[in-house]
């Protein structure tokens, strides 16, 4: 685990290198998902929508993973900080799995992820009863592409209002 | 009523003495597949016309001997010859060969036959003949009602395939799987139903609500499958029949995974709560439901041995996904596959003696068999994306399917059904008029 993570950073690195000796294209486009996923989980933004001012709708995944990221918990904090200002609104939090995986099992990955997201909610005073799990494993992709970006806006769990 | 599928064959054995001369060795790649004669079924001007007029089918002896020769073809086994070489006309072909004829050609086997219309019905003879021993090896006859008429064409490639190989066919059977149209990010999908070989497709349910991964029954008249009708995504089951669905997974969370018990009185499936997903069946006549995995891993896609003893799941609880055997109450869990990667979807081989995966490994997917202890591991295809093998009832032809690769932009997305045999050779693409994927064999549907 650790040694991964080494390796992934020393490729940040080199992909960092590369940018500098890259040519203009090529320097976008590394930018661009080098600024957009921080060890195989989205950071980015383009994907998210919002439940209110400040309280994105969804959280992402590193690949077969389901622990939420420190940027995961801020949004699921700020969604319960919402939830708890409007109580009459309940929500569905629909988890999702990347299309590199067996249906079935990603059915079960995208519960797990969705539970994950809302045993957080539930420890900032948000009632269970208010929150249903809904997965759809790899069945609703938000990007169609077949690449690590694309796989990473994926792996998700979105929040949404049930009425 | 019920029984209408199983259709009333009135077969007589005309007589017959015959030694197995000519023999196909299904246990290897075949690659010099046997060269045999298919002539068309002789047909009178009268039963013709009637057939014409019932059918639409100018020709149906032709039309039957069309199926025959294709599904020959397509086992791998077999290399039906060009009619145009065929020297001697269906009629008399059938009443005697003139063997040195065909040995010209170089058949080492013959089917002949003949088509009458008698009483309404469609009347089939047909005689598989040993060219170098200048035999026959089999004769039967069949009737049944006209539209019937692509399953005799099937049933004589099961009879041809069982006599030459000593192994039952799989050409009289169907498969179910989900039918896909739409983008990506937005997949409509259906159930649908075809012959194996493509023909007389029907969807059966409307597109309405996402369904997902359809399996037969052992009778092949019902069939299970996951629904999200209402959003709750639940293990449902369909009489093809009737149409009738009715949900039977209806617990208070996910169920999914579903497959029939080989007695077909009880389904498994996983059912998933506040992130655990643990293996459940449910007896179909009481409805008792019985807990069979208690983890807080993920144990899924469960399949049974076929004498229902054993069953076969996948389970992360060593950390990533894994293929595991139990007896058939949850006790006595094993590990089985230890090879690199991550393996998935196991599915018990008809023949007891083997279970087929998928498998993930270095960013490729792979669909192979291993024995049912996990030693003897063998990967027969490798692809960018492929899963979901599905047994032929013989256990000698595997159909899965087989995801593309989109480009930069997201486009160029496409599911089909593949096949491949046992012995990693004769890789096919399954014709289907929409993408599909989870595709799933029926039982032999006569015998």
């Amino acid at each position: 685990m650790i040694l991964s993570k080494i390796y992934k950073n020393t490729l940040l690195i080199l992909a960092a290198c590369l940018v500098l000796t890259a040519c203009a294209t090529k320097k976008e486009v590394a930018t661009d998902i080098q600024g957009q996923m921080q060890s195989d989980v989205y950071t980015g933004t383009d994907t998210v929508e919002y439940l209110a001012d400040g309280v994105p709708d969804r959280v992402f995944f590193a690949t077969n993973e389901t622990i939420l990221t420190t940027a995961s918990r801020e949004t699921l904090r700020a969604q319960a900080a919402w939830l708890r200002k409007n109580s009459s609104i309940n929500v569905v939090l629909e988890g999702h799995a990347d299309e590199r995986g067996t249906r079935e099992y990603n059915l079960a990955l995208g519960e797990r992820r969705a539970n994950s997201a809302k045993d957080y909610l539930m420890t900032y005073g948000i009632s269970s009863d208010r929150i249903s799990v809904l997965s759809y494993g790899k069945e609703r992709p938000v990007d169609a592409g077949s690449n690590p970006l694309a796989w990473s806006k994926n792996r998700r769990s979105v929040t949404v209002k049930a009425n | 009523m019920k029984k209408k599928l199983i259709l009333l064959f009135l077969i007589s054995l005309l007589p017959l003495k015959a030694f197995a001369l000519i023999e196909v060795d299904i246990t290897r790649g075949n690659l010099n597949p046997l060269p045999l004669a298919v002539s068309p079924l002789s047909i009178d001007d009268k039963s013709k016309k009637s057939f014409e007029k019932i059918l639409k089918k100018e020709n149906i002896g032709s039309e039957i001997s069309t199926i025959v020769e294709n599904n020959l073809r397509t086992s791998g086994l077999f290399n039906p010859l060009s009619k145009e070489a065929f020297l001697q006309a269906p009629d008399i072909a059938n009443l005697k060969p003139r063997f040195e004829d065909w040995n010209l050609i170089k058949a080492q086997a013959l089917i002949t036959g003949k088509v009458t219309y008698i009483d309404e019905k469609l009347r089939v003879e047909f005689r598989l003949w040993d060219i170098l021993a200048a035999k026959e090896m089999m004769a039967l006859a069949f009737t049944t009602v006209p539209s019937n008429w692509r399953r005799v064409g099937h049933i004589i490639s099961d009879k041809v395939y069982e006599r030459l190989t000593g192994e039952k066919g799989y050409f009289d059977t169907r498969i179910i799987y989900v039918a896909e149209e739409g983008p990506k990010t937005q997949r409509k999908k259906r159930l649908a139903i075809m012959d194996q070989d493509g023909a007389n497709n029907k969807f059966l349910t409307l597109g309405n609500e996402l369904v997902l991964t359809p399996r037969f029954n052992p009778t092949s008249q019902m069939v299970t499958y996951l629904s999200y009708f209402k959003n709750l995504p639940r293990v449902y089951l369909l009489d093809i029949e009737t149409g009738t669905q009715e949900v039977v997974g209806d617990f208070p969370g996910m169920t999914f995974a579903p497959r029939f018990s080989p007695d077909g009185k009880k389904i498994i499936m996983s059912f998933a709560k506040d992130g655990k997903s643990d293996i459940y069946t449910m007896n179909l006549e009481n409805r008792l439901v019985e807990k069979i995995t208690n983890h807080p891993s993920i144990d899924t896609s469960p399949s049974y041995s076929p004498n229902g003893r054993f069953i076969a799941f996948n389970s992360d609880r060593s950390g990533y996904q894994q293929i595991y055997v139990m007896k058939s109450d949850g006790s006595n869990v094993k590990r089985i596959s230890f090879g690199n990667g991550i393996y998935g979807t196991p599915v018990w081989s008809p023949r007891g003696d083997l279970i087929a995966f998928t498998k993930l490994h270095k960013g490729k997917f792979y669909i192979g068999v291993m024995r049912t202890d996990g030693k003897g591991e063998r990967l027969l295809t490798e692809n960018y994306y492929q899963e979901a093998p599905s047994w032929s009832p013989n256990g000698r032809v595997l159909i899965f399917y087989r995801e593309t690769k989109t480009n930069a932009k997201g486009e160029g997305f496409s599911a089909k059904l593949w096949s491949i045999d046992l012995t990693g050779y004769n890789e096919r693409l399954v014709e289907t008029q929409t993408d599909a994927s989870d595709p799933s064999w029926s039982s032999l549907l006569s015998n």
